[in-house]
């Protein structure tokens, strides 16, 4: 060892890469500690029954105790499982309703029916915002329309994103009170007459908590489509307008296709942010979840679980969570992956180009898209 | 946006009725949009200087006269402390958001100016990491904090932002069309360390990027209800603002549900944010789209 014969800068100086490593150990130690050994623990707990218990000579007390699969599923209707008979329990085989139609007793356990109130008020907001928003983009970046003052629109439309959602949903419970501006105004217009609750009624308590989803998501899809059409090279709408194409053929068979990827990506990440919608349906249905629970999401299901102590239970719920997320998340990268493959010569390049600089296999569109999708989930959620 | 407009020349007389029709509709159309997004804040505003009677029973298209008794009664609550919420939502946001800026520009640097062995495979590695959503580990994590004594108190708001893997992909691409190489070999040669490099050269020239990704991470933070609803259950020192928002929607006693109060309330949780974001909305929205335009 000592036959190396060290100069004094040698000494002095720590090699260079090391430098790398000091550099990003706070983030993976802060990775560890608060997010690796969380999930880990959270799937370890899904095998047990872990819950606060209060009973009468014992006082209050933890019980962790293994169970192996029955926070999943149990036969047994008086152990609640998440899919098991003795999940559905708690709301006592109500009738379930589905938009104000009874779907009967819904055999299926409640998760089920949670997961498809969350879907069905995301595809509510989702499908005008979608519409809207791609309007928006492209009147936006219309040439010929030549719009005035777009700044001021992009400013007003996307500022909701950063209203507090809790906020939203108090602003909105109390716009849409039984007597409350909302119903004035529809009174004053004839449409209604006298009180009405959207509370009590499950459709309307899906759309009001969609609107604000809606107003809430818009202008942000709206910017996001936009550097998508931007990023489309321009010479093809130039071309298309010397050869005489109209604005509709041009949106039909030139902008949509090469939207295409970036509008999958606003679908798939709208998802991932709609299946995991909390505050505004927690603060507007006052944490009930409106009527027959018609509002109630997966995720004020998981809150209230964990608040109540029962961590076994929610530990197997957030397992559920997380493999639908990760169904989302890999058909998010399979959609790239096929859109991108369809040009080889170009995906071989950036294969290359991922080996050599270690670059986020993707255009720097997809980055940018990706980046800033992921941002807006964030932001909101 | 500026596109050679061929074609706008050739068009005929009736052509140009339709395109002006169009644009006249489009204009409509936004407008009806915008006011939807503006008229709740206006509400806000409004009804927030109006007693709860008034608001109760009308629209508020105009400003009342009880500014002073609803902002005074908010503040006099004592099953909520206003005061406290403000401040501890302040720090959080604010620690967060430093943290996660700071420490995620210290990582992208490591990773993008030292090409040590494995530095690829952890790019790849916190981008998959960035697709886990943290709800999935709530659990674990409350029950974390609960053994450590950490209950009701900030620091578990803020200190994991440390990881914040969004934050980093932003820098790193920042990075890689701004940074220096040849500057950063000077200042070695020069015997600048590379702790001292880092804070002296880079982080000035990166600023743009740490001001918009702040921002963003201030506006996560101020706006979390979920994670300090787990974690925040000690009463009214302990509560962030969209804590007291959900505490402020309790109707079950009508004699303290005031709704002037509530409406200072929603007013304290988005005016700030919404202040903030007049001012620079411009660069907020360039760091939005930033990126997709140059590519």
């Amino acid at each position: 060892m000592d036959t190396v014969a060290r100069t004094p800068k040698r000494r002095k100086r720590m090699p260079l890469n090391m430098w790398g490593w000091i550099f990003i150990i706070p983030f993976f130690i802060a990775f560890l500690w608060f997010q690796a050994v969380p999930l880990g623990e959270t799937f370890y707990f899904s095998f047990f029954k872990y819950m606060k218990v209060t009973s009468a000579t014992k006082g209050t007390f933890w019980i962790q105790k293994f169970i192996g699969w029955d926070n999943f599923y149990s036969a047994d209707p008086n152990v609640s499982s998440l899919f098991g008979p003795g999940g559905y329990q708690d709301i006592g085989y109500q009738n379930m309703y589905i938009f104000g139609v009874s779907v009967g007793k819904l055999y299926a356990p409640n998760i089920i029916y949670y997961l498809i109130n969350t879907m069905l008020i995301w595809i509510m907001g989702f499908i005008p915002q979608i519409i809207v928003s791609l309007a928006l983009a492209i009147w936006f970046t219309d040439a010929r329309l030549k719009l005035k003052a777009t700044g001021f629109w992009k400013t007003v439309m996307y500022m909701p994103n950063l209203i507090m959602a809790a906020a939203f949903g108090l602003l909105f419970n109390l716009m849409f009170s039984s007597s409350g501006p909302v119903v004035q105004i529809l009174n004053s217009m004839g449409i209604l007459s006298g009180e009405f609750s959207f509370m009590s009624n499950e459709f309307w308590c899906h759309f009001v908590i969609a609107l604000i989803n809606f107003l809430m998501w818009f202008g942000n899809t709206t910017l996001l489509l936009m550097s998508g059409i931007m990023g489309i090279d321009q010479s093809i709408f130039e071309s298309a307008a010397v050869d005489g194409s109209g604005a509709q053929r041009t949106f039909w068979q030139i902008t949509l296709p090469l939207l295409k990827p970036i509008f999958l990506y606003v679908v798939i990440t709208s998802l991932i942010g709609g299946v995991q919608l909390y505050d505004v349906s927690y603060i507007f249905t006052q944490g009930g979840g409106g009527m027959n629970q018609s509002s109630y999401t997966i995720m004020n299901y998981l809150a209230d679980l964990i608040q109540h102590n029962n961590y076994g239970l929610s530990s197997a719920l957030s397992v559920f969570m997380f493999i639908i997320t990760a169904i989302l998340s890999l058909s998010l990268y399979f959609v790239n992956n096929r859109n991108r493959s369809a040009d080889k010569d170009v995906a071989s390049s950036r294969r290359k180009r991922f080996r050599e600089y270690g670059e986020f296999p993707g255009t720097a569109k997809d980055i940018a898209t990706f980046k800033a999708m992921k941002q807006g989930m964030e932001g909101g959620k | 946006m500026e596109r050679t407009l061929i074609g706008l020349s050739r068009m005929t007389r009736s052509q140009k009725v339709v395109l002006n029709t169009r644009r006249t509709l489009i204009y409509i159309i936004l407008t009806i949009l915008a006011l939807l997004c503006l008229f709740p804040v206006f509400e806000v505003i409004t009804n927030m200087t109006r007693s709860t009677g008034a608001i109760a029973t009308s629209i508020g298209f105009w400003f009342g006269d009880k500014l002073v008794e609803n902002w005074t009664g908010t503040f006099a609550r004592t099953s909520f402390r206003m005061d406290k919420a403000i401040m501890n939502s302040l720090i959080v946001a604010f620690a967060s958001a430093t943290l996660s800026t700071y420490f995620s520009a210290l990582t992208a640097y490591g990773l993008q100016v030292y090409n040590f062995k494995g530095s690829r495979a952890i790019f790849t590695f916190i981008l998959v990491i960035m697709m886990i959503p943290t709800q999935v580990s709530a659990v674990g994590f409350v029950d974390m904090m609960t053994k450590m004594g950490a209950k009701n108190t900030l620091w578990p708001l803020f200190i994991p932002s440390i990881c914040s893997p969004v934050v980093f992909f932003y820098m790193k691409q920042y990075m890689e069309s701004v940074l220096p190489m040849e500057m950063i070999e000077a200042a070695r040669v020069d015997g600048a360390s590379e702790i001292r490099i880092f804070h002296q050269m880079i982080l000035p020239i990166i600023v743009p990027a740490i001001a918009v990704q702040f921002i963003f991470a201030f506006v996560g933070s101020w706006n979390n209800l979920l994670v300090p609803s787990l974690l925040l259950d000690g009463g009214p020192n302990f509560q962030t603002i969209p804590i007291v928002v959900a505490a402020f929607n309790d109707r079950s006693n009508p004699q303290t549900f005031d709704l002037g109060q509530v409406y200072v309330v929603i007013f304290l949780a988005i005016i700030p944010l919404l202040v903030i974001y007049l001012f620079c909305s411009r660069f907020i929205i360039k760091g939005m789209t930033e990126g997709s335009v140059k590519g």
